[in-house]
């Protein structure tokens, strides 16, 4: 304790700032090290994705998202794309950094170091994948729909930056949880599994609101009051953060304002609730480890 | 009181014992709240000063809480009570190659580790070659560590640690890494580290290297500090910590399983008579008498000739003279042993003797402080040296119109 503050005051943010580019390369370079195509898997696992899930429900299913505002394209695997990739920033994000004391209990347990870095490279490292993964994306859309991408695309950073802070404020409040339960791992897999669908990766919002209707003309109610399916689905920060990736990479739109808005609340709150668990626990986290 | 590199004030630590360790949410809720437990004092009411530039021991029995208050030190561990104050950088080799990632290199892992211990990349940059010779593993620092044997992992790891030239460091029974040579090696960089002023504070189990390595030491027993002293006194006490020293009426210490006793330690001049002051130059017989309480098979008899800081100035041992009788039956007897001189520097001395089965980790007796002599001084002067050696300047030229061949 007195040791991290000594630190602290020894002008050593740059070491701080030094040991978490550090752990983000460590994290980046050892992700696909040895593998025949290396970093290229960062590719092609959410091309196969979008592939087989394009297809299924694309192609089988039928789904159809609302041509582009901008762009004018109409393409579901690319509609599917951004959200896809989006998803595995935000599941595998959380996922990560929800691991990242129990995979570092070796060190924990042996190195004073300030421990916040430990998640927060998981997050970063995951942000650079999902950086070149969305970029991918961007330009198949630039090229189909035209240069006019470039107008908004710079609305990614603050995108990117709220999404860091959602995934960072969360995953440190599993991080620090999962250190006295072990089972919130498996909790968490079933929350994601509903989120999965809940977040409408590959489910448009009119297909959402043809389903509401005919709960409505259905009759159909909860403790007496129509079934809020829509709201819901909306409500979602999940929803909202790919609604306005998709806005900007899809639509060549700016996100509406509300969703920003609702956006900021909800990555300021995940972060200020994530540091104050961190700062109340991780103290003691080396003991239960 | 600005001279210590560390201070504990009255540090107190808890750990959780669980009877059933449950880490589910099903146990929990099943179970209606956490697990029972107890508590547990790894650490009760230590305090100690660890003076900057020093060498300090922290010894003690497994489990008697020395890892942890070096844990607490470096700032992993939060005590429950008290307050540790370090000052200046510290590094900590609790363990070598902390968060070494396997699949990638070591000149990628030496970057990754010194950011651990809180180095920048520049630092590093400036001390790779230095870090990469220290380890010798040169021909291998673009390869995975993964394919490093354990030696050169350690070597690698430990290596990273010392060129983070911290003011305190601290020390986790790691000195014994890597093979014969890169010990003498790391021994040799602590004494540097030594000699630059910088603070060590190492936790061991090896008497020896806490008595030659440190200077100062505390013994730590079940949370609870013992003593805190010169090292060689902290050594001593510890190690007779499993038999009770028994202090003697008329001054010295015994100590031992009692199955043998010393009766009287002796030092005889020329002449066969004692006496208790000699010159640095003369022949000496030291006689031990002792009196067997018991049948000893191998006895191992040993002296020593300590000076006022305990350190061993002389000393004979049974086991490397190949001296060893082959019984000792009970009785009353007698043992000299003939000594060339005693070329020490003028002052006092004790004699100890000691007796034990071979093999045996209790000695019969452990006789200490009971014999003290003096020196005095010979035809020169010993002030500042530790050894009479007769010398004398010879042989200045002058004028000499090269450098002698």
């Amino acid at each position: 304790m007195t040791a991290g503050l000594e630190r602290e005051r020894s002008g050593s943010r740059t070491i701080t700032v030094n040991l978490l580019k550090n752990l983000t390369l460590r994290e980046v370079r050892s992700e696909y090290k040895r593998t025949a195509l290396g970093r290229l898997w960062s590719l092609i696992n959410p091309l196969a994705q979008i592939a087989i899930y394009g297809v299924v429900f694309g192609v089988i299913f039928g789904a159809e998202p609302e041509p582009g505002i901008n762009s004018g394209i109409h393409l579901f695997a690319l509609w599917l794309g951004v959200g896809i990739v989006t998803w595995g920033f935000i599941n595998g994000g959380i996922r990560e950094a929800m691991q990242s004391f129990l995979s570092y209990q070796g060190l924990l347990k042996k190195v004073s170091l300030p421990r916040w870095t430990l998640p927060a490279s998981k997050v970063l490292a995951k942000g650079i994948t999902y950086l070149t993964e969305i970029l991918v994306v961007a330009i198949i859309c630039g090229v189909l729909g035209g240069w006019e991408i470039l107008l908004r695309i710079w609305m990614l950073v603050p995108l990117l930056a709220l999404t860091a802070m959602f995934i960072y404020g969360i995953g440190l409040v599993l991080a620090i949880g999962i250190v006295y339960f072990r089972d919130l791992e498996h909790f968490w897999g079933i929350l994601t599994q509903i989120f999965f669908y809940a977040s409408g990766i590959m489910i448009p919002r009119t297909t959402v609101e043809a389903a509401q209707a005919s709960l409505d003309a259905g009759g159909h109610t909860l403790l007496g009051a129509p079934i809020p399916l829509l709201a819901l689905f909306e409500a979602n920060p999940v929803y909202q953060f790919l609604t306005a990736y998709r806005r900007v990479v899809y639509d060549f739109a700016f996100p509406e304002w509300q969703i920003m808005l609702s956006l900021a609340l909800w990555s300021i709150g995940a972060l200020v609730v994530g540091l104050f668990v961190y700062s109340r626990y991780q103290a003691k986290i080396v003991e239960e480890l | 009181m600005t001279d210590n590199a560390v201070e504990v004030r009255n540090v107190s630590k808890t750990f959780r014992v669980y009877h059933d360790r449950n880490q589910s949410i099903k146990a929990t809720v099943l179970k209606g709240g956490r697990a029972k437990y107890e508590e547990f004092w790894a650490l009760r009411d230590v305090s100690l000063e660890v003076p900057k530039g020093l060498t300090f021991g922290l010894l003690g029995l497994n489990g008697s809480g020395k890892s942890t208050l070096l844990k607490c030190i470096a700032g992993i561990l939060q005590p429950n009570e008290g307050s540790i104050t370090t000052r200046g950088r510290m590094a900590a080799m609790l363990e070598v190659g902390s968060g070494f990632h396997p699949e990638l290199s070591g000149r990628e892992n030496v970057y990754l580790n010194g950011a651990i211990l809180g180095m920048s990349d520049r630092e590093i940059d400036r001390k790779l070659d230095s870090i990469i010779d220290f380890a010798g593993v040169e021909r291998f620092i673009d390869h995975p560590v993964k394919n490093y044997s354990s030696g050169m992992y350690v070597r690698l790891g430990f290596s990273v640690a010392i060129h983070t030239q911290p003011e305190l460091m601290l020390v986790d029974e790691v000195l014994a890494v890597g093979d014969k040579d890169f010990q003498a090696k790391c021994l040799s960089k602590f004494d540097e580290l030594k000699e630059e002023g910088k603070t060590v504070v190492v936790v061991s189990h090896s008497m020896g290297t806490m008595r030659t390595f440190c200077d100062r030491a505390a013994w730590l027993q079940e949370g609870e500090l013992q003593s805190v002293g010169t090292a060689a006194e902290v050594v001593d006490q510890y190690a007779g910590s499993g038999e009770p020293v028994i202090e003697l009426p008329g001054g010295g210490k015994r100590r031992g399983s009692g199955e043998a006793i010393f009766t009287r330690i002796q030092v005889l001049g020329a002449d066969g008579l004692p006496r208790d002051e000699f010159a640095p130059d003369e022949p000496v017989r030291l006689r031990l008498d002792f009196e067997a309480k018991e049948r000893i098979n191998r006895p191992v008899f040993s002296a020593s000739v300590v000076n006022a800081h305990q350190l061993n100035m002389f000393r004979i041992n049974g086991i490397d003279r190949k001296w060893i009788p082959d019984v000792l039956e009970p009785g009353f007897g007698s043992l000299e042993i003939e000594v060339s001189s005693l070329p020490f520097a003028s002052g006092d001395y004790h004699v100890n003797a000691e007796l034990r089965e071979q093999g045996s980790p209790v000695p019969a007796d452990d006789l200490r402080e009971a014999c003290p002599i003096k020196l005095r001084r010979g035809d020169q002067w010993t002030a500042r040296s530790l050894v009479y050696v007769p010398s004398a300047f010879d042989g200045l030229k002058m004028g000499l119109s090269a450098p002698r061949s």
